[in-house]
């Protein structure tokens, strides 16, 4: 799958209470989160932000706490993909458990605005405002496996189990 | 080949059924898991979208009302309802309203072992580390996943070794210690790492300080800190699994700790340790000693030593939240309730509280808050416009008494020129 959107890039060390702040988690309807989503970071990113727009980080995306409504804000509001130097463990494994395609590039120099094309398959992407391509590190099979199924809960309502 | 494994290689290859190593990829049994009202509503409907009906296990599930608790609204009622509704059917026990914080109760109501293997919907569930728990958080999905199977998988973490050699000073304790630590190491100084905490330091430690060493592990990207059993009592006997001496560690880091001082995070993260004399005199308007870092009992005890006999300062509130109801009331049968609360303190429901910003203590814009939790990211306490200050219990209280950042063993030495 191929997706193309708009990099909206942001630094080091972006914190779950900044992706969304803990009094706008006791919900269980994601456009509530989205209403919130990266407030306390940029609070214009809401208004900004379009269906199938990329978020791009530094490293350490998504550190603190474990809230799942962090990645599921950020899909709610038309995320398609993040890409980042690195990422938090379990903001890693939720986004993947929740459907949320993540790209791990140590080395990109993606710029705010820049056009982004993104093959989920290969972990491909494509700067294609500046005119460059990188190569996503490679998730373990069971990630890929859980992404292709949409998810954790579609994977488990599948498999009964994990298969490594 | 045999190979010799770190503490995290051993409880991981006991709960695989095999001997796994750093890198490998592996299914896990797991002994229990938590969930509290942030993480246990998305938990249940991620198991019924699973097909869930019966959890694998009931009586290895515990849920825990904490994070926004007494509800504030009716959304949250709401939700503490579903859970309780779903802890009925499913015959899993729930703890609710004012009965504590989850990782306190996880360990003060035996639902974790040294040596087991738990899962927590919350980043803290690490704070099991402190009794030899190979603990880690995970986000709601995941935790479903096991309420179905029983089981995970997990990358087996690399793992880093600190030891800690000396003794801590008086009026410096393990909330110094680990603030040291994550200022050392940085916020994502272990990330999908283990740590095992080692060494003299750790070996004098009570369990409430080690639990506060344990709990902050994430604060540095931890998947799991495990501190040494060596030194540890506990009311029943345990086993104490300590690494192989040829075991393989990403790194190794060794600290003195007789020389700390004081240690305070400054706005706006963990990583950003400063020793005291560097911010000695901020001014404060309110301060907090709770959470499942720093809401026990020692910790009540420290502030009340400080405070006993004295009244805070006026332009500051002091709000504590005891990190369980057991604390609560042995804080309210010595007395240390009643110290406190003369001294100005406001006492609130044994919970997250204002750590977590949604209720029970949010400051207002420019307002600078001194407290004894474990993050100061920006809005963390509920509002993007305030500044939040990490330190110690004594740092808290005495800080709390002068309206303004200050050093606890200055109190100390007067208490010693006074005899």
């Amino acid at each position: 799958m191929q997706v193309k959107g708009i990099a909206h890039v942001y630094g080091d060390d972006i914190d779950t209470d900044r992706i969304i702040p803990g009094k706008y988690t006791k919900t269980l309807n994601v456009q509530d989160m989205a209403a919130h989503v990266l407030e306390d970071l940029d609070p214009e990113f809401r208004s900004r932000v379009k269906v199938g727009d990329i978020l791009v980080g530094g490293n350490n995306f998504g550190c603190g706490s474990s809230r799942e409504q962090a990645p599921l804000a950020l899909k709610a509001a038309g995320v398609s993909v993040v890409i980042a130097k690195s990422f938090a463990r379990i903001f890693y494994r939720n986004a993947i458990n929740i459907g949320l395609p993540l790209i791990e590039i140590p080395n990109h120099k993606i710029q705010n605005q820049e056009e982004i094309s993104v093959e989920l398959e290969t972990g491909r992407v494509n700067n294609l405002t500046a005119n460059n391509e990188y190569f996503g590190a490679k998730m373990p099979e069971v990630m890929i496996q859980i992404l292709n199924s949409g998810g954790l809960a579609a994977y488990l309502k599948e498999n009964k189990s994990y298969t490594l | 080949m045999n190979m010799g494994q770190t503490v995290a290689e051993k409880i991981l290859s006991r709960h695989s059924g095999r001997d796994v190593f750093a890198g490998d990829l592996t299914i896990v049994d797991v002994d229990g898991v938590m969930a509290s009202d942030t993480t246990a509503p998305l938990t249940i409907r991620a198991f019924q979208d699973m097909g869930g009906e019966k959890v694998w296990d009931s009586s290895k599930v515990t849920f825990v009302i904490d994070h926004a608790s007494p509800p504030p609204n009716e959304l949250i009622a709401n939700l503490h309802a579903l859970m309780r509704e779903f802890a009925n059917e499913q015959n899993i026990k729930l703890y609710d309203v004012g009965e504590g914080i989850c990782h306190q109760l996880m360990i003060e109501k035996k639902h974790v072992k040294p040596g087991e293997l738990i899962l927590g919907a919350d980043s803290h569930t690490c704070t099991y580390g402190a009794l030899g728990a190979f603990s880690t958080g995970v986000g709601s999905t995941d935790l479903a996943g096991v309420l179905l199977t029983g089981k995970t998988w997990l990358k087996v973490p690399e793992s880093i070794k600190i030891e800690l050699s000396g003794t801590l000073s008086e009026g410096i304790s393990a909330k110094d210690l680990i603030l040291y630590l994550v200022g050392q190491l940085g916020i994502d100084g272990a990330n999908y790492k283990s740590i095992e905490f080692t060494g003299e330091a750790i070996e004098q430690l009570t369990l409430d300080s080690r639990m506060t060493i344990a709990n902050m592990a994430i604060e540095m990207g931890a998947k799991a800190g495990l501190v040494s059993t060596i030194g540890l009592s506990l009311d029943y006997p345990f086993e104490t699994i300590e690494p192989d001496l040829d075991a393989v560690y990403d790194l190794v880091y060794q600290f003195d700790v007789s020389k700390l001082e004081p240690q305070i995070s400054i706005p706006h993260s963990p990583d950003e340790v400063r020793n005291i004399s560097e911010v000695i005199g901020v001014p404060i308007q309110q301060a907090f000693l709770g959470s499942c870092t720093n809401g026990r009992l020692v910790d009540l005890h420290e502030a009340a030593a400080i405070l006993k006999g004295k009244k805070i300062h006026s332009e500051v509130r002091m709000l504590i939240a005891p990190a369980s109801k057991d604390v609560f009331l042995q804080a309210l049968k010595d007395g240390t309730v009643e110290d406190l609360t003369e001294a100005g303190a406001t006492f609130l429901t044994s919970g997250c509280g204002p750590c977590v910003g949604t209720h029970l203590g949010v400051p207002g814009n420019n307002e600078t808050v001194i407290s004894s939790s474990n993050r100061n990211f920006r809005g963390r306490m509920g509002n993007r416009n305030s500044n939040v200050y990490l330190a110690s219990p004594a740092v808290v209280a005495y800080s709390a008494l002068l309206g303004k950042i200050a050093d606890p063993r200055f109190v100390l030495e007067e208490e010693v020129v006074c005899r």
